[in-house]
């Protein structure tokens, strides 16, 4: 609480200045163009807005990008927690290469993965056409917009815990080794409370992402109105109807489910701040 | 995590608000992306004829995209029963690649199994500023255009070879004035947009150019939308002759159990009603009765088939739009 | 670590973790990674390998060296470097102030960081067009100082910068968060200046992740199509995108050709990524050792 500065950057003059530009920056480029999204989804009233957003297609796409959503969160939850584990606690012949390999999805153009998926799993790929002569077909229904989801999304988790968890170490987690607890606990105990903030962001990010992908669903969807349409989908398709209007509501429909998440994000924060406010805070914030 | 669960149990409440009223059957139009008006209109119209005739409901579905990506579906095993489309060589690529349908799909349905069609025309800003008339028009070193881009866009591929047409009328054999032509025109281009809707949206809302080259059903939309006249549509005299093919999808529509039903679904839009109903969005339709009624708003012109421009779809692709063709010739760097 | 052999002392290191594995789950969370590495990753890929094995050599390198394609490269590439440095200062400077100051509507910006995952990249798109066109509220004040964004390479270097923000900073925030403030008070004490203390301090510890989240941001930016098509105007050797020359051959149902020149992309992203993989090892190793 002393007056006299203790870290860089704390004086008023510094902080001012960098906390005015960042706030410009965000404004300019982040704020105003969401801000230009719901201008633009109530140009036409409000009433014009809930006739878009209460549409019966329309509640059909938020209802499938949610389902999509909800199944693909898990498994790159479970995926991205295991490859952090096993490529920041062990040290393995070709663990570099597993680090790179999950940064394929960042690399290949959504479009792109799209098609591969839809090259393999289609009616000529040489998976597909094993799986439809036993009736089963993946693309252009539910599993396919799935599958593609999880491509796309599935290095948010592992990206965000691998560089914490190689800063922090295992030594705690060796020491609980040391004490007789089960591997379970071990995690339980020691690991996820540390690595807490970081599978947040994770899984916010993934939620956010798979929410919002567009490219790669496109090539897989069919695009069937009621059936296999997701919200982004949606807001193409509006936009080619030029109904702007209506493509905006789809759109500020999508920001405001990232912004609901952003704000669960905030408030399990805030009440863990709280808790946390009887015993002397750790260092920063 | 909870508005994780909270999504799924929101996310289940929603698939299962599916009407429950399910119709007697179901069909699958895959159609391209800016027809989603017009079948909706089209689809309650055969539904009515459709139960008068046999009794039967029918709940029609649809699908929207790029006519390419839609073609690129079907051969992948989206089980569509009908594709109304706006490229012709999408349409063959079903047959070629896909095996699904036969190579004289064009032949089962009359005017080559396009039922409607339209043209390519210019949307120039309120006055006419730049005394925009025709082609020669275009090529003025103060003429900036806006056109879809051939390469991805069907309509961008009509634009070209509407141009391409006139020039051809214009220089006869000479090809180098031809291609200059053509080069001069594309030189003018500020903006190729991905897609139709896009490059209509780059001219309307961005204020960007002073032609907006696309059909003349998308031209005479955007002038009759805007009430003041901010808009003008312009028709040359010379254009291309853009057919909207349609076609049963064999395979599928026999999987389906549906063979029937989607060949009246085609059928349909011959008869007069239905060509009033196309006509209403501003293409061009082949019934005399309405031609009639509507020849004020469609002038005479003079079209030009893709076999008169570029001697078949296959040559057209191949000399003009593959990689290296023509059209990338025309394009290089000056 | 206070060993001063430290080549001698790392390999040292790897065998005995390697030899007695004191953490359990390693069979199973490997299992997992490599499981779903595979079946989820690395199978589509085939894909790419598949559609390029039917093209003679000839005809991969005619593919990928076609002029407009080259030309689509160093667009692509110059405007995804610009974006990413630009990303690496304003995320840098989001994450600095996020985490070091407290400041009214800091919990909105944190939120609005992740906002371009969420939104669709054409949405992205459509609205940075709007913004930016000359009749918009941003383009209106550049044109009157002459410069043009909107369906210029400027509007591609916009559309990569957004769609790929919440990268850096995502990267970089988690290990400011981290940081132990005993140096750095230490250093402040000792009369060190502020922009010393950063550079000796805390740079070198924010600087791997700073690189990585430059370099995501950067790869991203590669690949990236939805958003750039709108804002790019797509001029043959101006404004065209490596994406677009992409989405092209599909178009042209040349998958063959789209998956060559996809496979020049992903080689160059992930060779870009393997090396500061590779790198940062090194550079942590270098640091632990210190």
């Amino acid at each position: 609480m002393a007056t006299h500065s203790r870290r860089i950057g704390d004086q008023p003059w510094v902080r001012r200045s960098l906390i005015g530009l960042a706030l410009m920056l965000t404004l300019i480029l982040l704020v105003i163009p969401v801000v230009v999204i719901f201008a633009q989804a109530l140009s036409a009233g409000w009433s014009t807005l809930a006739s878009n957003v209460m549409d019966e297609y329309t509640l059909d796409a938020i209802g499938l990008t949610l389902f999509v959503a909800a199944l693909t969160v898990p498994l790159n939850l479970v995926f991205g927690t295991a490859l952090a584990w096993s490529v920041t606690r062990f040290r393995f012949p070709g663990r570099k290469l597993l680090i790179t390999l999950i940064d394929i999805p960042f690399a290949v153009s959504p479009v792109v993965a799209g098609l591969l998926y839809l090259l393999l799993y289609g009616r000529n790929g040489w998976l597909g056409g094993w799986l439809s002569s036993y009736d089963i077909q993946l693309m252009f229904a539910w599993p396919g917009i799935v599958m593609v989801t999880v491509f796309v999304t599935s290095p948010f988790v592992a990206r965000e815990l691998i560089p914490l968890m190689q800063q922090q170490g295992s030594e705690e987690e060796e020491a609980g080794v040391v004490l007789g607890a089960s591997g379970w606990r071990i995690f339980r105990k020691i690991t996820l409370p540390n690595i807490k903030w970081a599978l947040i962001y994770g899984v916010v990010l993934t939620n956010a992402r798979a929410v919002g992908e567009f490219g790669a669903v496109s090539v897989v969807s069919g695009n069937v109105r009621g059936e296999t349409n997701t919200l982004p989908l949606h807001v193409e398709l509006l936009y080619q109807d030029y109904n702007i209007v209506g493509a905006f509501a789809s759109a500020a429909l999508l920001a405001a489910i990232a912004i609901l998440t952003l704000i669960a994000k905030a408030f399990v924060e805030w009440r863990q701040a709280r808790t946390e406010h009887a015993t002397p805070a750790e260092g920063g914030v | 995590m909870k508005h994780l669960f909270k999504g799924i149990a929101l996310g289940a409440a929603l698939l299962s608000t599916q009407p429950v009223l399910a119709a007697d059957r179901e069909l699958l139009n895959t159609s391209y992306d800016i027809a989603r008006e017009l079948f909706a209109a089209y689809n309650v119209e055969f539904a009515q004829h459709w139960q008068e005739k046999t009794g039967e409901t029918v709940e029609i579905k649809q699908s929207h995209a790029g006519s390419s990506k839609q073609a690129q579906a079907i051969i992948q095993g989206l089980k569509a029963d009908v594709a109304t489309f706006n490229q012709v060589t999408d349409i063959d690529i079903l047959h070629e690649r896909g095996k699904l349908i036969p190579k004289d799909w064009a032949q089962r349905l009359p005017n080559n199994s396009s039922p409607y069609y339209s043209t390519m025309a210019f949307l120039v800003r309120e006055g006419n500023p730049k005394n925009i008339q025709n082609w020669d028009d275009l090529i003025r070193e103060d003429v900036q255009l806006v056109m879809p881009n051939p390469k991805t866009s069907g309509n961008g591929r009509y634009t070209y070879l509407a141009a391409l047409g006139y020039a051809q009328e214009r220089f006869g054999d000479d090809q180098e004035k031809i291609d200059q032509f053509m080069a001069d025109l594309l030189g003018q281009v500020r903006v190729f947009d991905s897609g139709g809707r896009g490059a209509t949206t780059t001219f309307v809302e961005r204020g960007i150019g002073d032609v907006l080259l696309t059909f003349e059903s998308e031209v005479l939309n955007i002038a009759d939308r805007f009430e003041n006249g901010e808009y003008v549509a312009v028709t040359p005299k010379v254009s291309f002759l853009a057919e909207f093919p349609v076609t049963l999808i064999d395979e599928y529509a026999e999987q389906n159990n549906n063979s029937e039903l989607a060949n009246e679904y085609l059928k349909h839009l011959y008869t007069e009603d239905s060509q009033r109903l196309l006509a209403g969005f501003n293409y061009r339709v082949h019934d005399e009765t309405v031609k009639a009624e509507t020849a004020d708003r469609f002038p005479a012109l003079t079209l030009l088939s893709i076999d008169q421009i570029a001697g078949g779809w296959k040559n057209a692709m191949n000399t003009h739009f593959s990689s290296g063709g023509k059209l990338d010739q025309l394009q290089r760097r000056r | 670590m206070s060993t001063s052999a430290q080549a001698g002392a790392a390999p040292v290191r790897r065998f005995a973790s390697r030899s007695k594995r004191v953490l359990p789950g390693f069979g199973l969370s490997l299992g997992i990674s490599l499981f779903f590495v595979s079946l989820v990753l690395l199978l589509p890929m085939t894909g790419l390998v598949v559609e390029t094995a039917g093209m003679t050599l000839d005809q991969f390198w005619f593919t990928i060296t076609d002029p407009r394609v080259v030309e689509s490269y160093k667009v692509t590439l110059w405007t995804a470097l610009a974006a990413s440095l630009f990303n690496g200062f304003f995320g840098l400077l989001l994450a600095w102030v996020l985490v070091r100051y407290e400041f009214p509507g800091k919990r909105l910006i944190d939120a609005v960081v992740d906002l371009p995952f969420a939104l669709p990249t054409a949405v992205a798109g459509i609205t940075l067009a709007t913004l930016f066109a000359q009749n918009g509220w941003y383009g209106q004040w550049l044109l009157k100082a002459g410069i043009e964004v909107a369906y210029t390479p400027i509007g591609i270097v916009v559309a990569m910068a957004f769609t790929s923000i919440p990268f850096v900073v995502r990267t970089v925030q988690p290990v400011l968060e981290e940081l132990s403030p005993a140096d750095e008070e230490a250093a402040v004490s000792l009369g060190a200046s502020d922009s010393r203390v950063f550079r000796k301090v805390i740079f070198p510890s924010l600087w791997p992740a700073l690189v990585t989240g430059v370099a995501l941001s950067f790869t991203r930016s590669l690949g990236e199509f939805g958003a750039i098509i709108f804002i790019a105007g797509n001029t043959p050797y101006i404004s065209e995108v490596t994406s677009l020359m992409i989405f092209i051959r599909l178009q042209e149902y040349d998958y063959a050709a789209a998956s060559a020149i996809a496979s020049v992309v992903l080689l160059v992203s992930l060779v870009l990524l393997f090396a500061i993989n590779l790198w940062q090892g090194r550079y942590l190793k270098r640091l632990e050792g210190r």
